[in-house]
């Protein structure tokens, strides 16, 4: 028996595992790309339109920072695929993150890794079924991408190069994941670290793509995502950044091999360390409980909402002096000089910032459904502890943890803008935009909570809810969709602020939706069966 | 004598399976009974009802003179739980849980989870993922018993415990009677409820199949007697309840209904007695017998 012995095995009971899984995020994907590409070829009819919004993407750092630089504004292609290019391999990465973990750290938290580990299995054979999986994966998107964008229209060779892109950042991340799952002992923390990682590899992208030409540009060459920009589809279509790919892939690989044949079996790198005989007296509650759980990971969101703010705040002020051309100059004096462009800069970043926020309200209130099929709410709801108590100990976190991402990178941005443009007042402005959006992104968690009390198996339904108010954002003004279908979204009733005025109804509402659909969740859950 | 827990016509089913099919059960105040019955026999979904995590499709269920889907934050400041797969948050350590448990259900005695955690050999300072499911079910345990409520409801409380923590828990059970508290205990381990319970319910597919004390139970069962006889017991053989008789010469080996021992133990000394060997009927075999007749 060889260290890979099993493999072939493995592989097969993961693609059972995911035979819905993965065709369907394959699918959605491809869907998305092919969007894209064949809806904004309508909305640039002339080689002109397509070379002013070129100059505009590039012109404008927040966008630069978030979906990458445009390398021939001439290219229809790069422009019709700069989001899908830039957000999408972000998806991807994410994607090929929670799937090794899925089928390593997860199985190995669950012991079931160690019933198959007891059959004739290599010590190498579930990394690399994993990662033959998950590699597998990237390649059929891939090409299936490739084909499908070409299908659509666009030039083929880089439709071929767009493809590749989004596949070697997936094979990038899942190795990635495949180390962080050996370093550390939980699979929750796995996708902490792994997501970290790709936190800061994003940022140092978003600071290399801004930087100008004296600045260091080289920093988007330390990030994984920032060769799948350097593929440079319809635009230059450069082959040879596969081999870096590839290579750092080989190599973060290795290094996960060598951890695997060095550790003990649901062990990680660090030794286990003990902890309190008794609890503290603050552990005294349903409450106290969550805020335990919960507070490393929000910890994580905070620093790096707070890192977003930075950033957001210190490339705004510079969005006047890059828009170089004399006609956008005269556009920008006459929407209301610099200020103006800066505010849009602000809503728009705030804009998204909420959209992840709530993916944090999600995913905390999630944890109900976590705890309730892990048998962990048993003892709690066993005790003097009524329902609507233990589901709104993790309500609350939610709810408090969402608001106080956004407030967090609301006085981080705010802060960094006031230093730069000596104007105190900026702080309260831009901290303002940052917390018009909280109310929406509460509906998230009570959207999760409403679900969760009908039937703990609907809780994870709440992602999908969040994807489709995503697209309705992002899709909908492509697709030219009925005002009233776009308002589905609660993300659309959001006052543009810092700028705009507040109007307090939609806010008032809003919230009175997140109440009123926790509340139900509450009422559901009272009334049904626990598992 | 008032009943800690009351349960008549209780059903439930999940979808199409039916899960108890008109339950009764009455377990009095003070007393430790135990519900016996094989996996998959609804002792798990009566429990779960009692404590109000699941609601009866009808019938009705009476705890500490409470309704248990209604009353859960009052009735559960008397009564403390243990289930049978015991799951732990994986970064707390077991003293955490334990106080945390406590705690929730408004108060712990800490004297008494010093001794238990010393009783029980336990080490608190591990994190709940490092603990073998031996370990965590101390944790339950050890949380439960130290808490001063008056009803405990355990189930299947000693899965994963080796024979010298069983013995530790079976003290634990007799000093918590002792005090004149109630303990429900699901089990299909015979000799544990043999040791710890004053009487035990028997379900099966989610009936009650027969309820009362051991020695009510061993009423109905039959006594395996041997005897060593002076002449050969062909007498014996035709009495009423007497049942598989083997006679070989003037041995006898026969299983006699335990209600029927007087008049065949007078008609053996009739015959003269070299040597006797009586052995009242283990749980297991009631327990077998029970799924004969009915099977």
């Amino acid at each position: 028996m060889n260290a890979l012995t099993g493999t072939g095995t493995l592989v097969r009971l993961a693609l059972r595992r995911d035979r819905v899984l993965l065709p369907v995020w394959i699918a959605v994907f491809v869907l998305m790309a092919v969007t894209s590409a064949s809806a904004t070829k309508g909305l640039f009819p002339t080689a002109e339109s397509v070379v002013q919004a070129a100059s505009v993407m590039n012109g404008t750092p927040a966008l630069v920072a978030v979906y990458g630089r445009i390398y021939d504004p001439t290219s229809l292609g790069a422009l019709a695929m700069l989001k899908a290019l830039g957000t999408g391999a972000v998806i991807v990465g994410i994607l090929s993150i929670v799937l090794v973990v899925r089928h390593t750290r997860a199985e190995e938290d669950a012991g079931r890794l160690e019933l198959v580990g007891s059959g004739v299995v290599g010590r190498w054979a579930p990394l690399t079924a994993a990662l033959a999986v998950v590699v597998g994966a990237d390649v059929v998107l891939g090409v299936l991408t490739a084909v499908a964008v070409a299908a659509a229209g666009l030039p083929v060779a880089g439709s071929v190069a767009f493809g590749l892109a989004w596949m070697s950042v997936g094979v990038a991340f899942a190795c990635i994941a495949a180390v962080a799952v050996q370093v550390v002992r939980t699979a929750r923390a796995a996708i902490g670290l792994s997501m970290a990682l790709l936190g800061v590899v994003f940022l140092l992208r978003a600071a290399g793509d801004t930087a100008d030409v004296a600045g260091p540009r080289w920093l988007s060459w330390l990030s994984p995502l920032g060769w799948g920009q350097q593929f440079r589809p319809y635009a230059g279509d450069r082959w040879w950044v596969l081999a870096i790919t590839l290579a750092f892939a080989v190599v973060v690989a290795a290094v996960a091999y060598l951890l695997v044949s060095r550790r003990d079996h649901g062990a990680g790198v660090f030794p286990e360390r003990l902890g309190p005989a008794t609890a503290a007296p603050s552990l005294r509650g349903p409450l106290s409980l969550a805020w335990r759980l919960h507070r490393g990971v929000l910890l994580g969101w905070t620093i790096g909402f707070v890192t977003y703010g930075l950033m957001v705040g210190s490339v705004a002020d510079s969005i006047g002096s890059m828009m170089g051309s004399a006609e956008s100059q005269e556009m920008l004096l006459k929407l209301g000089g610099r200020d103006v462009l800066t505010d849009a800069v602000f809503a728009a970043m705030f804009g998204l910032l909420a959209v992840i926020a709530s993916a944090y309200g999600v995913l905390t209130s999630m944890r109900l459904h976590t705890e309730e099929t892990a048998g962990r709410a048993n003892p709690v709801l066993a005790a003097a502890v009524t329902r609507a108590r233990w589901a709104m100990s993790h309500v609350w976190v939610a709810l408090a943890g969402t608001a106080l991402l956004l407030v967090s990178a609301g006085l981080a941005a705010g802060v960094v803008h006031a230093v730069q443009t000596g104007d105190g007042g900026q702080v309260g402005r831009v901290l303002v935009g940052a917390l018009v959006q909280v109310p929406a992104a509460w509906v998230l968690t009570g959207v999760v909570v409403t679900l969760f009390g009908v039937s703990p198996r609907l809780a994870a339904a709440g992602w999908a809810v969040l994807v489709a108010f995503l697209l309705l954002g992002e899709l909908g003004p492509l697709l030219e969709l009925d005002q009233w279908l776009m308002d589905f979204s609660p993300f659309a009733h959001v006052p543009r602020m810092p700028g705009g005025t507040v109007t307090a109804a939609p806010l008032v509402w809003l919230v009175v939706v997140a109440v009123a659909l926790t509340a139900a969740g509450l009422t559901a859950l009272r009334r049904r069966d626990v598992a | 004598m008032t009943a800690a827990i009351a349960l008549s016509g209780l059903r439930k089913s999940f979808g199409r399976t039916s899960a108890l099919d008109g339950l009764d059960l009455t377990v009095r105040a003070g007393e430790v009974h135990g519900l016996l019955g094989p996996n998959g026999a609804g002792k798990t979904t009566t429990l779960r009802i009692l404590l109000g995590l699941l609601r009866a499709d009808s019938g009705t269920a009476t705890v500490l003179g409470g309704d248990p889907w209604r009353d859960i934050a009052t009735l559960h400041r008397r009564l403390a739980y243990v289930p049978g797969d015991v799951t732990l948050w994986p970064n707390l350590t077991g003293g955490e849980v334990i106080d945390l448990l406590g705690r929730l259900r408004g108060g712990i005695n800490t004297t008494r989870k010093a001794k238990l955690i010393e009783r029980f050999e336990f080490d608190p300072t591990k994190k709940g993922r490092a603990y073998s499911s031996g370990n965590r079910q101390k944790v339950a345990l050890i949380s439960a018993l130290a808490s001063d409520v008056e009803l405990l409801l355990l189930d299947e409380p000693t899965a994963g415990l080796d024979p010298l923590m069983q013995a530790v828990f079976e003290d634990c059970v007799a000093e918590i009677r002792a005090e004149g508290r109630t303990v429900l205990l699901s089990s299909h381990v015979l000799a544990e409820v043999e040791k710890v319970c004053d009487r035990v319910s028997i379900i099966r597919h989610g009936k009650l199949v027969e309820t009362g004390s051991l020695t009510e139970l061993r009423h109905l069962t039959r006594t395996s007697v041997e005897a060593d006889l002076v002449s050969p017991p062909d007498g014996v053989v035709t009495l009423p309840g007497v049942h598989e008789a083997h006679v070989s010469g003037t041995h006898l080996r026969c299983q006699v209904d335990t209600d029927q021992l007087d008049p065949v133990l007078r008609a053996l000394t009739g015959l003269g007695v070299r040597g006797l060997m009586c052995r009242p009927p283990t749980l297991e075999e009631l327990f077998l017998r029970h799924y004969e007749v009915n099977r």
